[in-house]
């Protein structure tokens, strides 16, 4: 018997939620991720340990507690998840969005982290010489600071990606191991090993696992040379020295 | 001048400095001057709203931009204050150009393209405009500085040692430019330096900051002529500064005639028209005194003066004089005063005193290019080329 490399259906359903999770857990934490990286580089205010804290928690936490803890906040019975239900007819516990939710809270620590220590390169002499020609907060965050903090943000936003493919233990503890709703990669590799005759099937998403995290981290290396550059103040050496007549 | 333009009386504390100055400034150039650590830059952040005093107020002609008794501190977007760092600080993920017109929309609309034209014309960054920041060299990078806030319609332009961080040769190709700037855009200028020639070349009215205070201030060859503010002047490089106008070349010399009170004065060739006004610094060590007028010398500039006053506190061999250069019959003009650094024996030997006549003696080579400024100068002058 000789392993075959192709996927099952299956198997490419697995993948294809994992993507589709990872994906959204990382769009939808981008936002938050920029302004608690600001807020935790550019401001003091009592409480900013305490922040700082629980941001880092899930860095901390065996993914079971967060998955629990998840369960217990936003689960139908739980006050948020009830909330939720009861205003918008949102369920997260056992969905494939609860799963989403699963991913983005373990990968938000390491988000933040390259976001906030990118910002806190960026000279706030800049932030001040916009000031001083005439643009407001709003505008000096948007034309200085956001441009200057890209490399952070592309590394913090790989990073989440990466985190949240491979989100195992809160998830699973969230939203269960349903196939086709919540059963992503990590969880359709476990269930492979807990079945006679699954070795296969687990080498294949052992291998793709692999294959994937890999090209986000090429992916992000180029883009984040080429922003590098860029934040720099240095010509790309593709563009031609302007001629003067 | 009661026309002044701005107004600053404020107090700020830091650490256990503390600042508390009080200065009004009309058009032109007006020079904070005094060593590193004065609280010069201090001053000038407060101004752009970079610090906030602890009291006090902050006035551009009507405007308030800070009074801690009305609670009023403008942001310092809303400030119409043009900065020039030290350090440029251009937006390295921006070209030149974009740099250039970061703060653009404070002109009217109108003028968009017609001054951005005069900035890049006045400053020669036509060939810099689609590089990024981080290919320029240091005097570009100032240049464009100066551009980008002097297109954002600055009401006053505040210059925090624009030079200091650059060379000698760096230095003198960017002077010019700022000499022809506060005229050309009719934009007064706060000037924060600690180098006296920059000081005395380029400003109209001098501010002597030392220790958070304002020491003196008024014209700069007033206040360059003061024995007792020489230790805050500089005690090695002390000087005075002389206004004379410019009466004539002598080209077979490559010298330039000057007129000081009658008097006539050579130094090395410039290129300014006769009857304008320039000033010259005389460091006081380059002047000597005798009491008869040299005969077969090779001193080109012997002015005849009276002792005004003697500084004789100093240590070791030196003392320093203040010598007022006596007007010829029919001239007429500001008072001029040489200070002249001789050594306690010479004081002694000539009996150097308050009212005695005698000759300031000062080398036309001592006097370089570089302590020679004024209006006249930065609008007309051909720039020779060292060499």
């Amino acid at each position: 018997m000789t392993t075959s490399l192709a996927l099952t259906p299956l198997e490419w359903e697995a993948l294809g939620l994992s993507l589709k999770v990872a994906l959204w857990a990382t769009l939808a934490s981008l936002p938050l991720g920029v302004l608690t990286a600001w807020v935790l580089a550019r401001t003091r205010f009592p409480g900013h340990g305490l922040l700082n804290g629980i941001v880092h928690l899930p860095l901390v936490l065996p993914p079971v507690v967060v998955g629990y803890a998840l369960l217990v906040l936003l689960g139908r019975q739980g006050p948020l998840g009830g909330w939720l239900y009861d205003s918008f007819g949102i369920t997260l516990a056992f969905t494939w969005k609860g799963a989403a939710v699963a991913a983005a809270v373990m990968a938000f620590p390491l988000m933040v982290r390259a976001m906030r220590l990118s910002l806190e390169a960026v000279d706030a002499g800049l932030e001040q010489a916009a000031r001083t020609l005439g643009a407001g907060p709003a505008k000096v965050f948007v034309t200085i600071t956001l441009p200057l903090m890209l490399p952070g943000i592309l590394t913090g936003t790989v990073l989440a990606f990466a985190r949240a493919l491979g989100e195992f233990g809160a998830t699973i503890t969230f939203v269960s191991n349903i196939p086709g709703e919540t059963r992503t990669l990590p969880l359709a590799l476990y269930s492979f090993t807990q079945v006679p005759g699954g070795e296969d099937g687990a080498l294949r998403l052992a291998i793709i696992a692999v294959v994937v995290a890999l090209a986000a981290l090429v992916v992000s290396e180029v883009l984040a040379r080429r922003v590098q550059r860029m934040t720099q103040g240095v010509d790309t050496p593709a563009q031609p020295e302007p001629r003067h007549v | 001048m009661s026309d002044a333009l701005l107004h600053i009386a404020v107090e700020k504390r830091v650490g256990s400095f503390r600042v508390d100055t009080n200065i009004s400034s009309g058009p032109g150039i007006t020079a904070l001057f005094g060593r590193s650590g004065a609280g010069k830059s201090t001053i000038v952040q407060m101004i752009a709203g970079l610090i906030r005093p602890d009291r006090g107020r902050i006035q551009i002609g009507e405007d308030i931009l800070f009074d801690s008794a009305r609670g009023i501190d403008l942001s310092p977007e809303r400030r119409n204050v043009g900065y020039v760092f030290q350090d440029a600080r251009l937006f390295p993920h921006m070209s030149v150009r974009q740099n250039l017109r970061y703060g653009i929309d404070r002109l009217p609309k109108a003028q968009h393209g017609d001054t951005l034209e005069k900035v890049v014309e006045l400053l020669g960054l036509a060939t810099l405009l689609e590089r990024r920041p981080g290919r320029l060299s240091g005097g570009e990078r100032q240049r464009v500085a100066i551009g980008r806030a002097l297109l954002s319609n600055p009401r006053v332009l505040l210059m925090d040692e624009p030079l200091a961080s650059l060379d000698a040769a760096r230095k003198s190709e960017i002077l010019p430019y700022i000499e022809r700037l506060s005229a050309d855009f009719a934009v007064p200028v706060v000037y924060v330096s600690h180098a006296v020639e920059e000081v005395v070349r380029l400003s109209d009215t001098l501010v002597l900051i030392s220790e958070g205070r304002v020491a003196a201030s008024g014209a700069v060859e007033e206040i360059m002529g003061r024995l007792d503010l020489s230790p805050l002047t500089g005690r090695y490089e002390a000087g005075a500064v002389l206004t004379p106008t410019v009466a004539g070349q002598a080209p077979e010399h490559h010298l330039t005639r000057l007129d000081l009170l009658g008097h006539d004065m050579y130094v090395p060739q410039i290129h300014v028209d006769r009857g304008e006004r320039v000033r010259l610094r005389v460091r006081a060590r380059d002047v000597s005194i005798a009491l008869k007028r040299p005969q077969g010398t090779s001193v080109l500039n012997i002015l005849p003066a009276t002792v005004s006053e003697v500084e004789a506190d100093l240590a070791g061999a030196h003392v320093e004089l203040a010598l007022r250069v006596t007007p010829a019959p029919s001239a007429n003009g500001r008072a001029q005063t040489v200070l002249a650094r001789v050594t306690r024996k010479s004081l002694a030997d000539l009996a150097l005193a308050p009212g005695k006549p005698v000759f300031a003696l000062v080398k036309a080579v001592a006097i370089d290019r570089h302590s020679l400024g004024g209006h006249g100068l930065g609008a007309k002058r051909n720039i020779p080329a060292d060499g």
